[in-house]
């Protein structure tokens, strides 16, 4: 499967009369993309904000962050089997993608778990989407919503004014065209036959009561390990559904730009062979975590891999996949490095993961989410403040009259997402 | 300008009094330096004074623990150092072991910031190492002179407030402690070349080495459940309405009790959940899920066990550490111990 990635640079987001691109500036129509929102009964009110890199903004509570794009051939529509047709499959010919602005979903929580993005100041430093042009989608649920109706409401509502707004880089020029190939197995062994077959093993966020991820419209807890082109996450197979501690999710946005398989296409023909995906899960069922880990050491076997790297979302319950893949597919014979984040306690003594296993001696660490930061009020917030003291990483009384706050890493957004992300990492003192 | 002002703890043998035959010398304290203070005053130059010298016994340290830290503590607190030093201890054990104590101790309970040296294999390094920077020394006091730079460099530092790099920087024993930094390279590209070495056979160094888990042995069976006083314990969170005791949702501080006499069931309009790792709609709208009171209540009335203590102990799973885990386990065993509960329900989510 060959992809080519479109990639047209936004370095500012404006408001205009129709929604369109130019100069590398998106203008969107404001009324257009409210109106698109509050299609869905569920939701009674939308408004949209734009917040830019160094402005002195608060975004929270936030529930995803989503890069437009949208196909340009090769078949297939963006998010299959959520916005777009399921069929055919995507991953292949050209797709096109604003880069460099996001839409951001806020409003009132679903659960504890949606965090912070600063535009400046220290916390700036730790989000990705401190340093994108985000085009922010505040929602009102429609009175008392259960909260995993609100979720899908919230979901399906940054998934479309995403899709909607791509639509704008079709017919456009992009300033960079990247091109990734994963040819079929076989073919893909033969062309690079001197080099260690390298996979990467995907564990997606499936402990479900609002921790849930999707496969081309699959709720990813219904799933058994299975392979998949890494081209087809570029154009949004896998959309993020959960509502994980905020440090850890990865959102929409990270899985169109996972960060494993862009360093595994880099090293791709020079020293590894990157034969592909092998996505799984992280359910809380010990009959589910047995098999699944059994199941991804045997497609390791069959697939000939000789190294593997491994990515969790979460963290507490999903070490326990993550070693339980480890060890299985170390025993197989294949050789694994993880990359995950580390949570060992405000003063960084106790122990970094709840579980552990001896084959894990190859590990890439994402920083600590338990570090504590302040963070300064800011001279506009968009969405509220008011559940700061209750979002994962704050405490009561960790807010300040004024609207500063004190808080560990784990409140902001995709702080230590461990899939390797970012530079923030963790040593031993 | 006033000089720098240090206090030194030592042993009987550095300090010049005596071998074994002196092990049980109590505390005792000299103006100005002794024994290995002579070159560490020199080593610290002339902006730093050694006010005091503080000897203690190594054997009477040992089987007086608490009443001789508690008269060094009265001794060093005259002194209002800057920094505190004690030893170092090279591989002497228990010497090491009291380097360790009474440092943490002046740390603790005077706020002065603290130093020993040990050799790695000092049974108070690990002991102390969390706790305490401890130089690390070679196993013989023959190392005191390249000992005594990297000590009097890091105790410059503390006397200055300046900030203490990682151990490798400054030489003292890994603590570890969790510290962020920001790599160069980010995670995955570091996970990359690091199974590339791994695949090619040469040498890489791994971020974080898996810790040694504690595991606990499985109590023996209850002898006659139809007798047996039972207690529910949760992570799952679930508090009386208001969180009264502002237990977080992640990453909790604290855990709470909380009374059930006389309830046949939990009810939504008096009890909730403020844990952060689920959604909490069902437990909200009935906290039984989690704290399964009902169900216990009815075993209870058909004498399928004894008695069910009148309350339930609860704090948030997610995130939290497990030295605080740890400590939040021994506080509430001992309760429920000295309550006489023979078994206890953990409910986790």
């Amino acid at each position: 499967m060959k992809l080519e990635l479109g990639k047209i640079f936004i370095k500012d987001i404006q408001f205009g009369s129709k929604t369109y691109v130019e100069n590398g500036v998106l203008y969107v129509n404001k009324e257009e993309v409210e109106a698109l929102v509050l299609e869905d009964d569920k939701l009674s009110g939308c408004h949209l904000e734009i917040a830019r890199p160094g402005e002195s903004v608060r975004i929270t509570p936030v529930k995803d962050v989503i890069e437009p794009r949208v196909k340009v051939s090769g078949g297939g529509e963006i998010f299959p089997g959520v916005i777009g047709k399921v069929s055919p499959t995507v991953g292949s010919g050209r797709t096109h993608a604003l880069e460099g602005c996001c839409v951001v979903t806020v409003g009132k929580i679903v659960g504890f778990q949606e965090g912070v993005i600063d535009m400046s100041g220290p916390a700036a430093a730790y989000c990705p989407f401190s340093k994108t042009c985000n085009l922010c989608v505040v929602m009102e649920p429609n009175g008392e919503l259960e909260t995993h109706v609100y979720e899908k409401a919230a979901r399906m509502a940054g998934l479309k004014v995403a899709s909607f707004i791509g639509q704008a880089a079709k017919e456009l020029t992009p300033d960079e065209v990247v091109t990734y190939e994963t040819k079929p197995i076989f073919e893909q062994a033969a062309q690079y036959p001197n080099l260690p077959k390298v996979g990467y093993i995907h564990m997606l966020q499936s402990q479900g009561l609002l921790h849930d991820t999707y496969y081309y419209g699959v709720d990813a807890k219904q799933i058994v390990p299975t392979v998949m082109y890494p081209t087809e996450i570029m154009d949004g197979a896998i959309v993020s559904g959960n509502c994980v501690a905020p440090c850890d999710k990865v959102t929409t946005y990270h899985h169109f730009h996972n960060p494993v398989i862009e360093d595994c296409y880099k090293h791709h023909g020079k020293d590894i062979n990157f034969m592909g995906v092998i996505l799984t899960n992280e359910n809380v069922f010990l009959a589910d975590k047995e098999r699944h880990s059994d199941m991804v050491a045997k497609l390791c076997q069959w697939m000939g891999l000789d190294g593997v790297l491994i990515t969790e979302e979460g963290y507490g319950n999903p070490d326990t996949d993550l070693m339980m893949n480890c060890h299985k597919v170390e025993k197989a014979g294949t050789k694994v490095v993880l990359i995950t984040d580390e949570f060992p306690g405000k003063d960084g003594k106790s122990q970094s993961l709840a579980d552990t296993c001896k084959e894990a001696d190859a590990l890439a660490s994402c920083g600590q989410g338990n570090a504590t930061l302040q963070f300064p009020a800011m001279e506009h917030v968009i969405g509220t403040q008011d559940f700061i003291e209750m979002q994962i990483g704050g405490w009561a009384g960790c807010v300040n009259p004024d609207g500063s706050f004190e808080a560990e890493l784990q409140i902001i957004i995709a702080s230590t997402i461990a899939n390797g992300f970012n530079h923030l990492a963790a040593r031993g003192y | 300008m006033a000089k720098f002002r240090i206090v030194h703890y030592m042993n009987q043998f550095f300090a010049g009094i005596g071998g074994e035959d002196k092990a049980d010398l109590p505390p005792e304290v000299h103006e100005g330096v002794m024994g290995p203070g002579v070159g560490l005053q020199a080593a610290l130059g002339d902006e730093y004074e050694i006010a005091a010298t503080v000897i203690c016994g190594d054997n009477y340290f040992g089987e007086n623990l608490d009443q001789a830290t508690d008269a060094v503590i009265e001794m060093v607190k005259q002194y209002t150092p800057d920094v505190f030093v004690a030893g170092p201890a090279f591989n002497a054990g228990r010497y090491g072991v009291a380097c360790g104590t009474i440092c943490k101790a002046v740390e603790e309970r005077l706020g002065i910031p603290v130093i020993t040296g040990m050799y790695v294999e000092n049974p108070g390094a690990d002991m102390f190492r969390k706790d305490v920077i401890i130089v690390e020394t070679k196993n013989s006091a023959a190392s005191m002179r390249q000992t005594l730079p990297t000590l009097s460099a890091l105790i410059k530092k503390m006397a200055n407030k300046e900030e203490i790099l990682g151990p490798k920087e400054e030489g003292y024993l890994e603590r570890g402690i969790r510290v962020n930094y920001f790599a160069e390279k980010r995670g995955s590209e570091r996970a990359v070349e690091m199974l590339v070495k791994k695949l090619k056979g040469e040498p890489y160094q791994t971020d974080l080495v898996m810790p040694v888990f504690d595991r606990v042995d499985p109590a023996p069976p209850i002898k006659d459940i139809k007798k047996a006083k039972l207690a529910v314990v949760t992570s799952g969170g679930i508090v009386p309405q208001g969180n009264p005791d502002h237990i977080e949702s992640s990453n909790a501080t604290r855990w709470g009790k909380y009374d059930i006499t006389g309830m046949e069931r939990l009810s939504a309009e008096q009890f909730t959940t403020i844990h952060g790792g689920y959604d909490r709609q069902f437990a909200m709208a009935n906290p039984n899920v989690v704290v399964p009171l009902d169900a216990l209540r009815e075993l209870e009335k058909a004498g399928e066990f004894g008695e069910l203590v009148n309350y339930f102990c609860t704090t948030t799973g997610t995130g939290t550490a497990t030295a605080s885990a740890a400590k939040f386990g021994t506080e509430i065993g001992k309760m429920l111990v000295e309550d006489h509960v023979d078994g206890v329900l953990l409910v986790s989510t």
